[in-house]
């Protein structure tokens, strides 16, 4: 294996099996990617997501990235699209969503002419300059060793602080998501809070008992700022 | 180097491109979410040919934290997407003008 990898890095011109595998892979890659965008159930989405990714995954064996290769099907594959797909159903959201109603007038065009524009833009960039610029070498070289040992070392050396602050985002991640999808309890608190807030506008007393029972309720209309003198003109 | 860069990063630029095409025309938050994901991929293949290209194995390193920053990015989003979901009972973007001036 690692004879016939040599093989491939050391031939000047792309072999017919690099070839096809690159083929292969970016066909898998776009037709995953345009599946996302153009399919209207959300499930149908994150299914195209994960053939994506896959894909994404077999370039990068092709580029002798094994260890991302694992990773990406590891975590891409096997846990944020899991978590996508948990979210969907758990919400119920996996009907079809109405297009039509009320965007932005002339959206559509605009976001694909600008895409195009830019990506046009970047492949014809690639084209009169130079891809790679820059000085090489920075983290160390790629001396050949086993992929993973220079990922590792390279981790554990130059990049410490990093991977460090890696662990600090992900612990503030899992509490942030605990915190946002924590059922907020109806407390009298908040309640009270407002009703604090209301005095200060001094309106009718069944003003300030409204707007509380509102945010209470959760309605989103007590959180408009002329609620409270509107009520209490009404009162 | 057995294919060229160039195809490696051009096919970057299209799916890169197709992310964002996503997110701007798509209304659910749940694919607009889809769709960062695979602007977060097009830009580790570009990092991954970029490692191969320079023999740097920085850029490698580079695309671990781009997969850890876009895992905490998932959680905490559709935390917020379920936060959402409790009051609104949709996930349409256009429908969250709460905060609108």
């Amino acid at each position: 294996m690692t004879t016939l990898l040599g093989v491939l890095v050391t031939s000047a011109h792309p072999t017919v099996p690099d070839v096809g595998v690159f083929a292969v892979a970016a066909a898998i890659i776009l037709a995953g990617a345009i599946g996302v965008v153009v399919a209207r159930n959300p499930v149908h989405s994150a299914l195209m997501l994960v053939m994506t990714l896959f894909g994404v995954a077999v370039i990068f064996v092709l580029q002798q990235a094994s260890f991302l290769a694992a990773v990406q099907v590891i975590v891409y594959a096997g846990a944020i699209v899991v978590l996508f797909l948990f979210v969907i159903m758990f919400l119920g959201v996996d009907r079809k969503e109405e297009v039509a109603a009320e965007r932005l007038r002339g959206q559509g065009p605009l976001a694909v002419a600008l895409v195009v524009l830019g990506a046009t833009g970047l492949l014809l960039l690639g084209q009169i300059s130079k891809w790679t610029t820059g000085q090489p070498h920075v983290a160390g070289p790629d001396s050949g060793a086993p992929n993973v040992n220079l990922i590792g070392t390279s981790l554990y050396t130059t990049y410490l602080f990093p991977f460090e602050a890696t662990s600090a985002l992900l612990i503030i991640a899992v509490v942030g998501a605990v915190v946002l999808a924590r059922r907020p309890p109806a407390s009298p608190l908040e309640a009270d809070a407002v009703a604090e807030v209301a005095t200060t506008d001094s309106p009718a007393p069944t003003a300030i008992a409204d707007a509380a029972q509102d945010v209470a309720d959760g309605s989103p209309e007590g959180e408009n700022e002329g609620e409270n003198e509107d009520a209490g003109v009404d009162a | 180097m057995s294919i060229n860069a160039s195809w490696y990063l051009s096919l970057s630029v299209v799916l890169f491109a197709i992310g964002a095409l996503g997110v701007l025309v798509r209304r659910n938050v749940l694919i607009m979410f889809m769709c960062v994901e695979l602007m977060l991929n097009a830009s580790n293949l570009a990092f991954v040919t970029f490692a191969r290209t320079l023999h740097d194995i920085g850029g490698q390193v580079l695309v671990f934290f781009v997969l850890v920053v876009a895992a905490a990015e998932v959680v905490v989003g559709l935390g917020i997407v379920v936060a959402i979901f409790r009051r609104r009972a949709n996930t349409t973007a256009d429908d969250l003008h709460l905060m609108k001036g």
